[in-house]
């Protein structure tokens, strides 16, 4: 019963502090390892680093003591020490040397603290500062590159744009006979689309002609099956709205083609 | 010059403030500043060697605002030591780093355009970060510059595309956890030894007796776990290759070579220098259970480079598999398995950076690092290729290039250590690299379609325009540091024994066992 207690006594006021920096650790840890959100990594990471900063600065408490600045009796640029150099001053001597810092001997150090884990912990706070602010501003990136910070989301766009990326050469190649073929062999099957298309697309893009050319074709591409005699005022949103929305429709490889006229400019520009 | 030593660091921290700011007048003004304060980093770094080798004691030791009391002889500040293994490892990281920025100036433009003033002040500060690890004799300072490294790390790979964005945050956390676990366990070491000289806790272990003080094993374990995860071994290795592959091209060979191997050499200096050779090895259970972890950390890297068809990709996993070499060499506990696994590291840095330098130029002309696009590239630039294979060569292990020499050492250590999954798996994984280089050799040099049918010159079927096969070479900025490494690996190589001889001078003091360590 009495040896419980002791325990308690030990595990609760004695060591209090390194139990909490365990259990913010491991905080930490868990956020930054099973969270989605990428924001909420970065905090689990803040409490990570500020639990070894915990552990530091517990590692330097001493009891009765206060902070490493000379006390009075010990301090040589004090009022103790400027009497005595007043009186030498009366006496001729050289001053200088009694500003210099004054060992202590090891008892007179008991009653200080020691200041090295706060310096290092002021240290070890610039560079979590610093790692901080560039993670923020990478999420920035990410989040204007791909238009989430869920890690869920993010890891379905990269792996997609990978896939497309590392594609082989050979296949790319392949692809892009492919599309010629098709573009050779599409207005013979939707003339009439082309046209209307072509029509109603140029008062709305008229702004730059090789732009205007490049929608034509690209809607020309992903519209032919589904829309044959459309005259959709806008061809840009729609055809944008069906590579966005149904990448595993029939019209994939339509899709891939257009995305793959469009892949030169793309890598350029990455 | 007697603080040749620290002028190793000063001279690219002075240039990347000097990049910075004249960078913001004139960009054009970053590269040559680059390049003159890496030479001179070079020249400071290989008097620092001349130095420490003619030094009685085999080191050079200086103290930063020469902070020394009678009562601490080995300094109340920061204290930079270059062993021989510190100056070596110092000298390595210099000179990639110069080779490195010789090749900047084409990709930087090409690819960070508009961004050199932001770019190398960084390529600066990591190149002083790394040298810095190699030369600190003080593990809090240590971790600084293991996060100097660090940051400066992240912000090279995320300077490029949205891809490397996302890449450099798992890198960051990744490699946040690793510092602070170290960090972590220097304080535990700190607390019971009272210093954070690296000397000074070897000497406070050895006299006071700490080889069972639970603290010291799980100050081991925690600075171990950390070291592990930066240097991607194994099961924490998945920052790494999306990191580096996603990467603009010169962060990539400026961080592939150096940035692995330089946390290995911590491990070494952490192994040997601060926990001593007895704490590491008889005290805590890590030489029983590390070399099977190494066994399978080189199998499954190894396999998972045989799965890549990009060659930026399949040299990240070579560069996992090549660290689980490097570890194992340390915890064989074999001499021969630590001149191996230092050689290595040498050797290493020089072979990746071929490589790196050499798909750099692959990705400039082919606009592809995937391994189709590759077809008959050897008669459109033989010299870039000569290069790619020596770098290659070197990986595999063949007689002239120094990888064979280091490897030789480490096969040597398994061998007498009688760790006989460790020298099997070297082999294994040999096998494995002849396989992936020769697919490839076979791809630069023929030009045959899948189907097996000669096309000749190579353009044709393959999808490769006519410009893709005549002949054209590197711009000479790029061409010339390639082939400076080249040689380099052929040098060492060569001239193996002569660095053998500086590191079993290192070693020797260490008392490692030559026949079985247990």
């Amino acid at each position: 019963m009495f040896e419980d207690g002791a325990i308690i006594n030990e595990l609760l006021i004695e060591r209090l502090n390194y139990i909490i920096y365990v259990v913010l650790l491991l905080i930490g840890l868990h956020a930054m390892i099973s969270k989605q959100n990428l924001i909420k990594k970065l905090i689990g990471m803040s409490i990570f680093q500020t639990a070894i900063i915990l552990f530091y600065v517990s590692i330097a408490v001493k009891d009765n003591a206060t902070i490493p600045i000379y006390k009075t009796e010990h301090d040589p640029h004090g009022d103790a020490a400027k009497a005595a150099v007043l009186d030498l001053n009366r006496s001729g001597e050289e001053t200088k040397a009694f500003y210099a810092p004054v060992m202590l001997k090891p008892e007179e150090t008991q009653q200080y603290s020691n200041p090295l884990p706060h310096v290092l912990m002021l240290t070890a706070i610039v560079v979590g500062v610093a790692t901080l602010g560039l993670a923020l501003a990478l999420c920035l990136r990410i989040q204007q590159g791909y238009g989430t910070v869920e890690e869920d989301e993010l890891l379905v766009k990269i792996e997609r744009s990978d896939a497309r990326y590392s594609q082989s050469p050979l296949a790319k190649a392949k692809n892009r006979r492919r599309t010629q073929s098709r573009n050779t062999r599409k207005p013979r099957t939707s003339v009439k689309s082309t046209k209307s298309i072509g029509k109603s697309a140029k008062p709305l893009e008229s702004r730059d002609s090789t732009k205007t050319k490049k929608t034509t074709s690209k809607s020309n591409l992903s519209q032919p099956k589904k829309k044959p005699a459309s005259t959709s005022r806008k061809p840009r949103s729609s055809s944008s709205k069906v590579e966005g929305s149904k990448p595993t429709t029939p019209k994939a490889p339509a899709k891939k083609a257009s995305e793959k006229t469009r892949a030169p400019k793309k890598k350029g520009a990455e | 010059m007697d603080n040749a030593i620290a002028w190793i660091l000063l001279f690219p921290l002075i240039g990347s403030i000097a990049c910075a700011l004249l960078g913001m007048v004139n960009r054009k003004l970053c590269y040559p500043i680059s390049v003159l304060s890496m030479v001179a980093a070079t020249w400071a770094s290989v008097e620092t060697l001349f130095q420490a080798v003619a030094s009685p004691t085999a080191e050079v030791s200086y103290i930063f605002g020469g902070w020394v009391l009678d009562l601490f002889p080995r300094g109340v500040g920061i204290e930079f030591r270059a062993d021989l293994l510190g100056a070596l490892i110092a000298l390595v990281v210099v000179g990639v780093g110069l080779i490195v920025s010789m090749y900047a100036k084409l990709p930087v433009e090409k690819e960070t355009p508009r961004k050199e003033a932001l770019y190398y002040p960084l390529f600066l500060l990591q190149i002083t970060g790394l040298a810095g690890i190699a030369l600190t004799g003080d593990a809090f300072n240590l971790y600084v510059l293991i996060e100097v490294a660090a940051l400066t790390g992240y912000g090279l790979i995320a300077i490029g595309s949205n891809r490397a964005a996302a890449a450099t945050f798992n890198y960051l956390i990744l490699g946040t956890i690793g510092a602070s676990l170290y960090l972590l366990g220097v304080g535990y070491v700190y607390i019971k030894t009272g210093t954070l000289n690296m000397v000074g806790i070897q000497e406070v272990i050895a006299t006071n007796g700490l080889h069972d003080s639970p603290t010291m094993q799980v100050a081991f374990v925690l600075i171990g776990l950390g070291i592990l995860i930066k240097m991607a071994f194994f099961p924490f290795h998945a920052w790494l290759p999306n990191a580096y592959s996603s990467a603009p091209t010169t962060t990539s060979c400026l961080l592939a070579p150096l940035v692995t191997k330089v946390m290995i050499y911590v491990m070494i200096r952490m192994v040997l220098t601060v926990f001593g050779v007895e704490f590491s090895f008889e005290s805590t259970l890590w030489s029983e259970f590390m070399p099977w972890l190494v066994v399978i950390a080189i199998v499954c890297a190894a396999v998972m480079a045989l799965a890549q068809r990009e060659i930026k990709k399949m040299l990240a996993y070579l560069i996992v598999a090549e660290v689980g070499y490097m570890v194992g060499g340390v915890w064989i506990y074999n001499y021969y398995g630590f001149i191996g696994s230092i050689f290595h590291i040498i050797s290493d840095a020089c072979m990746t950076l071929c490589l790196f330098l050499a798909t750099g130029i692959i990705l400039r002309a082919c606009k592809t690092t995937h391994f189709d696009g590759l077809r008959g590239l050897f008669s459109k630039m033989p010299l870039t290729m000569i290069g790619f294979f020596v770098g290659g060569f070197s990986i595999i292990g063949l007689p002239p290039t120094c990888g064979f020499f280091s490897k030789w050492y480490l096969i040597t250590g398994g061998m007498v250590a009688e760790r006989w999954e460790y020298m099997v798996v070297l082999m294994f994984s040999t096998m494995i690299m002849v396989v992936l280089f020769f697919r490839l050799i076979e791809r630069i040099h023929l030009a045959v379609s899948e189907s097996g049918e000669d096309l000749g010159k190579g353009h044709g079927d393959l999808g490769l325009t006519k410009e893709q096969t005549t002949f054209e070479e590197a711009p000479l900025s790029m061409l010339i540091p390639l082939l400076l490494a080249a040689s380099i690996v052929m040098i060492i190589g060569i001239y193996n024994q002569e660095v053998v001889d500086q590191i079993e001078l290192f070693l020797a003091p260490f008392n490692l066992p030559k026949g079985t360590g247990h």
